[in-house]
This record gives structure tokens, C-alpha cells and sequence, in this order.
């Protein structure tokens, strides 16, 4: 029987984590060479995790499925990292990113984490600096900002498009270092398929080599889950192939907590689906919003005549278009959060005013911003600033310089040249702001296994802001897990090295081993990826931006059906003992039938709307989300039962820093 | 549109591997990843053993996709991975040749996947900044110029996919090694250690059976990042002041 015991350390918001550092209970150098961690994943929090536990002398192994550990999605992550420097001067500070971040989440998130959060984001930035991260520059030299969704303030370091692959690389070195030194064992092309409990504690894992098809387990003092979102339970997603749920759900099996499954981040600014081979959906940066308009035609004559190709979107008069963001949140406009961006654009979509052939996909028109930055450009160049043609050649420029790689993919997958006509874009899921429940010390419900970055639940509520995905990778990573560890590490300082010859490690080998014999077995007619579309379609149409709850209950009969069906005809090919990547979707896809009931379960039975989590039943008269304070303040914690219902617990959320208001953004 | 295949398939890194021909049916709007999706789905469906190819995030940026497509790596497209072509630059009729990377320091290990661990070996030897967790000073005590930030992040933004490798005639790995040694020589934080960094990258990287640099400019002309060979130049003046610079190394 789970308990939850979220172990915030007493005292007021600030003096929190300043107290736990200097009180918490140290492991001496001597001691930390006898402890093996085993980090799972090597995104930015398990590579910023494991390097960092290995330069303070733990002995580190990592693992990932990938060929390198420079691969993870994190890679992925565009528009920037948040950090309380306020080096703009605009007002920030620590207080600020925290309640912009408990605001942001709709008011589910647990302050004393979220604050620390904050707390340590200023460090982030010096770190990855001193990495040789390349940011952003000033023309003096310093470090430049940018404004993000949800936020009025400029918060947000870049490194062009691609700050999270910067901030990866700048991880991945900092891990290949310590590889060098001898401090990290580095296990490429390894996935995890179990957890190995040892007298109640997470002492190992099972692995399976992605090459030869080896099962293997490894044992260590504990465990660090830091294997990434699951919101590839809807198949097309913003993230990467590869990325699955099963290492987390495999913990969930043996008994870790699953906190908020149904709190899922569907973003706004995705390129729009063009077809049913269609295998993963791509972002367009949440940054662009900022320079970006989104509009539909107010005229349904105007839409029909774009869907036909008779007009195109820039034969569309001003007086003619509806810009509805700026227009139904006039303080915030284009730059309200991504669950509020994300609902609007389907509401107009769902109004039939949707421009593309299937009806779903919206405007981002960079027209205006062009304009702007040109005539700047011009007059601070003494040029004719009321020249047209040059105005927009140097506008263009500029909106080049910020978003060029951007404009690049976008151009690449469409065909289509944003700098002449408005990109299209719809929502699409992104992130997962639920997973893993895991207390102060990021620990999970199972003594000894942590849980870090998107895997676990912890920071964003039910809603995360942009530029804070990095954020929070890192700052579990490098500056709080290698404190908290030691919560349990200083309590093991006598326990020998753990081996895998106990029959507890053989036997989960064996149920690994029977699980995947058995998916081969099936020899049915259906491919896994027939499968994995089917169920991301029932999940994106019950539980994906907007819930109510007979659409739920139907999503689960279907789910349940076809997980029946899976079971008795998927086709996987080939041998267990090879490389075989059907098998290992395979795997996955049987872990997303499980994790994907949980998140129906959990929506089901929140009848509140909060952040990504939209109930129909739970709206206000002008369709804006409403919560319920009164009923839903808690964190959702669900205890798996195998094939009976699963068991809720509840985590009360008290606030005592901030107070709880309509997240209203007009 | 109709479409045939000539793919390379070798069942594991001992086995000699044969070309295989398919033909596939594939539409303008898809990727050419998506389009080798279709024909797995095809081979499937017939119980056969669909082609191994790595990839991840479909988006140009993790690296992981390879292959060489009708001699060129990651296809016809400059500027561009092969998850990111799409098929609407091939024609109905077309005969495309899809093989692995090919380099001494890349066995292929089954069908067009490779092994690039070598690039991760020489990441290892040098290719950091020897900076631990809550070392660092304030970000803006280090003041960088925006075009000396820029030149580093245009080293920085190599995607670790090996094309360069695989379109050198010598199979050399001279770009990637390079952008990393400029990308932390450029900026003052890379500064202290340039002088060893360089000398044991280039000094893994010839253990590792890259070939030697013959000023082809292929890499430049294959790589979908558009790392420039100006980062070679720069790496040679690195190592060789590194190696007879007055200075006590």
C-alpha cells in the first residue's frame, strides 16, 4: 500500500531548500566511491544527473537505448531555457519565475518544489556558460533574453533554434568527462525493460541490447529514472520515435506512484498533419509567437475559397481576418499559454474555419513583425524608411536572424516559404507535465528509485510554460538531485556492493524474457505500428485537448478492445536475440495500452478543467477552463492493480505563498 | 508516384551484404524515412525482415538518421538530413540506391545501420571544458562578442551524424573533430585547455582509423549543418601551435 509523504522541509518558501542543503545528512568522499547509482536516460536531466553525481565521486553507470548519448530529444527543444537573472531589469526575480510557474500550471503544482525550481535556475545559466554553451549575445557582450508564452517578463537564454541541443552537448560533454575519467560506466544502445526490487528497495534493472538482443541486469545502491515524457501514447507527437514510457511504467508495475497521467501538453505551433503515413508531427518554436500573428478568415467564403486554392491566405483583406488570440485576450494576445493558444485554435478549427484541406490548421502570419524590424532597420540605418521594397528586404533580415532555422524546416517539410506566406500550424502533444510521483528529495513511492526531469510530475502542474521543459532537466539534474540523493545514499554507506546473483534480479529476467517470447509468439497479421496509430487516435479523440465523460468511457471500451486484439495479432518479426526494432516497439506499445488506460482512468475522474486537462462538463459561460479549487487541489497519485481498477491517492496541495485565482489572461 | 529501391542489406557487421531491390509506391508529401516506413510496413505484411535504418527525432537535429542515398549522404538535398527530405524531389519512375555509410572507423553493424561510437571516443578525449557542477561564475562575468558567439555556435550546431565521414574519400573525420576544437577554441571559456584538447582529439581521432584530410571539401558539401572547412584550418593552427608553440606544454 502506497503512502505519500511529500517531505517538504519546514520553514518559509525561501529558507526551504537553503535549510535542507545545510541540514541534510552528507556522504564522505571515502564512502561515495563504494555507491553505484545507475542513471537511466542521458536527455538532460540523466546526462546532467550522471555527470554530476560522478564528479562528486559516486560510481555513475548510464544507460541509454540510443547509439550515443548525444541523441536524446532534449536535442529537439528550440526556443530557450528560463532563468531568474533578471540581467533585462524588468522586475524579475526568483518570487516572479515561481509564481509565473504555479500560475502557469493552473495552481497544481507543489510550491516548495516550484520554488526551488526558480531558485536554482540562475546557477543553470552559469553553468552551461562556463560549459562553453554558445548563447545569445548583446552587442556589449552580455547574455540576451527573449520574452515566452504566459510570461511578462524577458526571462528566456537562446542559443539560435537550437538551445536544447546546445545545452545537451554542453551535458554530453560534461558526461563524456567523466567517462574519461573512469567515473561513468556508459552503456550505449541498452533499454531498460524492468526494475529490480530488492527487499523493498530499487537495486537494478534489467536491460535488453539493442544489438545483439542480450538480457542483462545490473545492480547498484539505487536507481535514477531520467527516461523522458510519454506522449508518444498518441503516436503522432512532437517527440522523437524512440521516445516510450516503459522504463517509468515498468516502476509503476513494481509500485511507483503515476501522478497526473492525464496532465498532457498539447502545443499550439505544430506543422498541421498532411497524411496517414504520417509518423511524427514537428514543432514550430513557441517563440515565434512572439513576432508571429495567428489569425483564421472571419468569412467562411474566405475559407472555402483558400481550401480550393482559388485565394491565397494574403489576398485576405486586414478587415477580414480574425486575429482571436489578440482579440479574446487582449492583455496577453498572441503570447498566452500553450493550453489556452492550443484550445482556441481548435475551437475555431471545430467553427469550420480551419485552412488547410483537412480543416485543421490555423495562421502564423509574420507580415507585421517584418514590417516593424524593417522600418526600424531603415531608420536607424538613415535609409528611406517608407520604402516598401527595402523596409521589407531588411525586415525580412532581421526576422531571418531570429527564426531563420525555424523558417528552414518549416520550408523543408511544407514546401511552403513563410517569409512570403503565413506558416500553418495546429496544435499537437508535446509534453507530459504528469508522470512518476516523487516527494522533496525526488524520490519515488519505491525507496531508492528517483525519478528526474519530464519522467517525473513535478514542477509544472497541469500546464508548463514554455523555455521551462530545460529548465527543469537541468536543475534536477545538476543542482538537486545530487544533493537529495543522499537523503538515501548517507543511510547505505554500510551496505556492500550490490550484485545481481540474488534470485530477485534472475527472476525478473526471466519475466522479461517471457514478456517479449510472448509478443513474438502472437505471429498474428497486424504490424505494431498499425497498433500504435490506432491507439494514439483513440487517445488524441477522448483524451486529448478537450475530455468529457462519454467520450472517455468510450475511449476506454475502445482501448480495451484493441489491446485485446493486439495481444492476439500483432505481428512482430524477427528473433528475440538480434537486433530487432519491431520487437522493441513492440514492448513499448504494450506499455502505452497500460499507461494510456491510466490517463483515461485519471481524466475520468477529474472533473475539474486545470491547465492541458479540459473537461466540457467544467467550463465557464464564455468556454474559458474552470477548476475547482475546492474538490481538486491534490496531486492524483494512482497505484497500479493489474487487472483491477487502480487505486487513488491523494497528495493535498496547500498553498500558503500564493493565492489561488482564475488563471485569466485578457 | 512509383518508386524502386536498390537497398543494401547485411544481415550483421560479419556477414558480406548484397544489394536488394523493392518497389514501393509513395506520395510527394512524405518523408523519404516515411516512404522506407511504407515499404517495412509492405515487407511485413508479406512476414519477410523489414530494412534496419537508425533514426529518432525526424527533425533534423538528434543525428541519428545516416544512410547514403544515390551516392550522396543523406541524399540529393544540400543543407538537409534524411528525415527532413521529402519525396517530393524525386520523380515517378526513379531508381534510388540507398547504402549505409560507409568508413573503416563505421562498421556497419546490419543494413544501413553503422556504428559511430568512434565519434563518442573522441568526444571523450578532450572534447569539453573541464568545468564541475557549481564551479562557475556569473554568466555575464564572461563577456563574449556576438560574432565570436556566433562562430562558436556555427562550429557548435554539428549534429554528430558521421556525413561528413562518409562523403570523404579518405573517410576522414577531419570536419567533425574540428568543429568541436573550434567551437571551444573560439570562446574564452575553452581557452585554458585548447592546447591539449586539440592534441588529443586529433591523436584519438587517427586511432580511431580516419583517414587523413586531402582538401576534397566534400564534408563541407555532404554535411546538412553547413559546418564550415574553415574549422579545419582552424583546428591546424590549433595543433600545430599546440605542438611546436613556445609555450610549456
Amino acid at each position: 500500500m502506497i503512502k505519500l509523504d511529500a517531505k517538504i522541509p519546514e520553514g518559509s518558501l525561501a529558507e526551504k531548500w537553503k535549510k535542507y542543503k545545510s541540514s541534510i545528512d552528507l556522504v564522505a568522499p571515502n564512502n561515495k566511491r563504494k555507491l553505484e547509482v545507475i542513471v537511466v536516460g542521458t536527455g538532460l536531466a540523466g546526462a546532467s544527473a550522471a555527470a554530476s553525481l560522478a564528479e562528486l565521486g559516486y560510481k555513475v553507470k548510464a544507460f541509454t537505448f540510443h547509439d550515443s548519448p548525444r541523441r536524446a530529444h532534449s536535442i529537439a527543444a528550440q526556443g530557450g531555457i528560463n532563468a531568474a537573472k533578471n540581467y533585462q531589469n524588468d522586475g524579475d526575480s526568483v518570487y516572479r519565475l515561481f509564481y509565473d510557474t504555479i500560475k502557469g500550471g493552473d495552481y497544481r503544482s507543489r510550491e516548495a518544489n516550484v520554488y526551488r525550481l526558480a531558485e536554482v535556475s540562475a546557477n543553470i545559466i552559469d553553468q552551461c556558460v562556463a560549459q562553453g554553451v554558445p548563447f545569445a549575445r548583446e552587442y556589449g557582450g552580455t547574455l540576451d533574453n527573449r520574452s515566452f508564452g504566459g510570461v511578462q517578463v524577458s526571462r528566456t537564454f537562446y542559443a539560435r533554434g537550437q538551445t536544447g541541443q546546445q545545452l545537451l552537448i554542453g551535458a554530453y560533454q560534461a558526461l563524456s568527462r567523466q567517462v574519461s575519467l573512469g567515473n561513468v560506466e556508459m552503456y550505449n544502445r541498452h533499454e531498460m525493460l524492468d526494475l529490480v526490487m530488492v527487499e523493498n528497495k530499487a537495486r537494478g534493472i534489467v536491460t535488453r541490447n539493442l544489438l545483439t538482443g542480450e538480457l542483462k541486469s545490473h545492480a547498484a545502491h539505487c536507481v535514477v529514472l531520467a527516461t523522458g515524457g510519454y506522449g508518444n501514447v498518441y503516436y503522432l507527437s512532437t517527440n522523437a520515435m524512440n521516445c516510450n514510457v516503459s522504463a517509468a511504467w515498468r516502476a509503476a508495475r513494481r509500485g511507483a506512484a503515476m501522478a497526473n497521467p492525464c496532465f498532457c501538453q498539447i502545443h499550439p505551433t505544430c506543422i498541421p498533419v498532411s497524411g496517414t503515413y504520417q509518423s511524427k508531427l514537428t514543432l514550430m518554436s513557441e517563440s515565434l509567437r512572439n513576432d508571429g500573428r495567428v489569425w483564421v478568415p472571419k468569412k467562411m467564403e474566405d475559407v472555402e475559397a483558400i481550401r480550393e486554392g482559388s485565394k491565397k491566405p494574403t489576398d485576405i483583406p486586414e478587415d477580414d481576418r480574425d486575429y482571436y488570440l489578440e482579440r479574446k485576450y487582449p492583455a496577453f494576445g498572441n503570447l498566452v499559454p500553450r493550453d489556452v493558444a492550443s484550445r482556441a485554435a481548435k475551437d475555431v478549427c471545430d467553427e469550420g474555419r480551419g485552412v488547410n484541406k483537412t480543416g485543421l490548421a490555423v495562421y502564423l502570419d509574420f507580415e507585421d513583425a517584418i514590417h516593424r524590424y524593417g522600418k526600424a532597420e531603415a531608420y536607424s540605418a538613415g535609409k528611406d524608411s517608407e520604402d516598401g521594397e527595402l523596409v521589407r528586404k531588411l525586415g525580412t533580415k532581421v526576422v531571418e536572424a531570429k527564426y531563420g532555422n525555424l523558417f528552414e524546416i518549416y520550408e523543408k517539410i511544407t514546401g511552403d516559404n513563410p517569409y512570403v506566406t503565413p506558416m500553418r500550424i495546429y496544435p499537437a502533444i508535446h509534453y507530459t507535465m504528469g508522470g512518476l510521483w516523487v516527494d522533496y528529495n525526488l524520490e519515488t513511492t519505491l525507496p531508492g528509485l528517483f525519478c528526474i526531469g519530464e519522467a517525473n510530475f513535478s514542477d509544472h502542474g497541469a500546464n508548463r510554460l514554455g523555455a521551462s521543459a530545460l529548465m527543469q532537466g537541468l536543475a534536477d539534474g545538476y543542482f538537486v538531485l545530487p544533493y537529495t540523493i543522499g537523503s538515501f545514499l548517507s543511510k547505505e554507506i554500510k551496505t556492500p556492493a550490490i550484485t545481481d546473483d540474488s534470485s530477485e534480479f534472475k527472476r525478473v529476467i526471466e519475466e522479461v524474457k517471457t514478456r517479449l517470447e510472448n509478443l513474438l509468439a502472437v505471429k498474428g497479421d497486424r504490424s505494431v505500428d498499425s497498433f500504435h496509430r490506432e491507439l494514439g487516435l483513440i487517445i488524441w479523440d477522448y483524451c486529448g485537448m478537450s475530455r468529457n465523460e462519454e467520450g472517455l468511457k468510450k475511449g476506454r471500451k475502445l482501448l480495451k478492445e484493441l489491446k485485446k486484439e493486439f495481444y492476439s495479432n500483432v505481428f512482430v518479426p524477427g528473433e528475440m536475440n538480434e537486433y530487432n526494432p519491431e520487437l522493441e516497439k513492440a514492448s513499448r506499445v504494450a506499455d502505452f495500452f497500460e499507461l494510456g488506460e491510466l490517463m483515461i482512468v485519471d481524466a475520468l475522474h477529474r472533473e475539474e478543467s486545470c491547465g492541458g486537462h479540459f473537461r466540457e462538463e467544467s467550463q465557464t459561460e464564455d468556454n474559458e477552463a474552470k477548476r475547482d479549487d475546492e474538490n481538486y487541489t491534490y496531486v492524483a497519485a494512482w497505484e497500479w492493480k493489474g487487472e483491477e481498477e487502480p487505486l487513488l491517492h491523494k497528495e493535498p496541495l496547500e498553498f500558503e505563498n500564493v493565492e489561488l485565482k482564475t488563471r485569466s489572461y485578457k | 508516384m512509383n518508386l524502386k529501391l536498390k537497398i543494401w542489406r547485411q544481415p550483421n557487421k560479419e556477414a558480406k551484404g548484397k544489394f536488394e531491390v523493392y518497389e514501393v509506391e509513395a506520395t510527394p508529401e512524405m518523408s523519404f524515412l516515411e516512404m522506407l516506413d511504407v515499404l517495412n510496413d509492405q515487407i511485413i505484411e508479406e512476414k519477410g525482415n523489414p530494412i534496419a535504418f537508425e533514426h529518432d527525432c525526424r527533425e533534423g537535429i538528434c543525428g541519428t538518421c545516416s544512410m547514403v542515398i544515390n551516392g550522396q549522404p543523406h541524399g540529393p538535398m544540400g543543407l538537409t538530413t534524411t528525415c527532413q527530405l521529402h519525396m517530393r524531389h524525386f520523380k515517378d519512375g526513379d531508381t534510388i540506391v540507398i547504402e549505409p555509410f560507409r568508413a573503416t572507423a563505421f562498421p556497419v553493424l546490419k543494413d544501413l545501420v553503422v556504428d559511430r561510437d568512434s565519434f563518442d571516443r573522441i568526444i571523450q578525449s578532450g572534447g569539453f571544458v573541464s568545468v564541475g557542477t557549481g564551479q562557475a561564475p556569473d554568466g555575464n562575468s564572461i563577456l563574449i562578442e556576438q560574432e565570436v558567439a556566433k562562430d562558436a555556435f556555427d562550429a557548435a550546431s554539428c549534429i554528430g551524424c558521421g556525413a561528413c565521414v562518409a562523403a570523404c574519400p579518405n573517410a576522414s573525420a577531419m570536419l567533425f573533430v574540428s568543429a568541436k576544437v573550434a567551437h571551444l577554441a573560439y570562446l574564452p571559456q575553452g581557452q585554458v585547455e585548447a592546447s591539449k584538447r586539440v592534441k588529443r582529439m586529433v591523436h584519438q581521432m587517427d586511432r580511431e582509423g580516419f583517414g587523413n584530410c586531402s582538401n576534397t571539401y566534400a564534408c563541407e558539401a555532404e554535411c546538412p549543418k553547413g559546418i564550415s572547412v574553415e574549422n579545419i584550418a582552424k583546428m591546424n593552427r590549433e595543433y600545430f601551435s599546440s605542438v611546436i608553440g613556445s609555450q610549456k606544454k
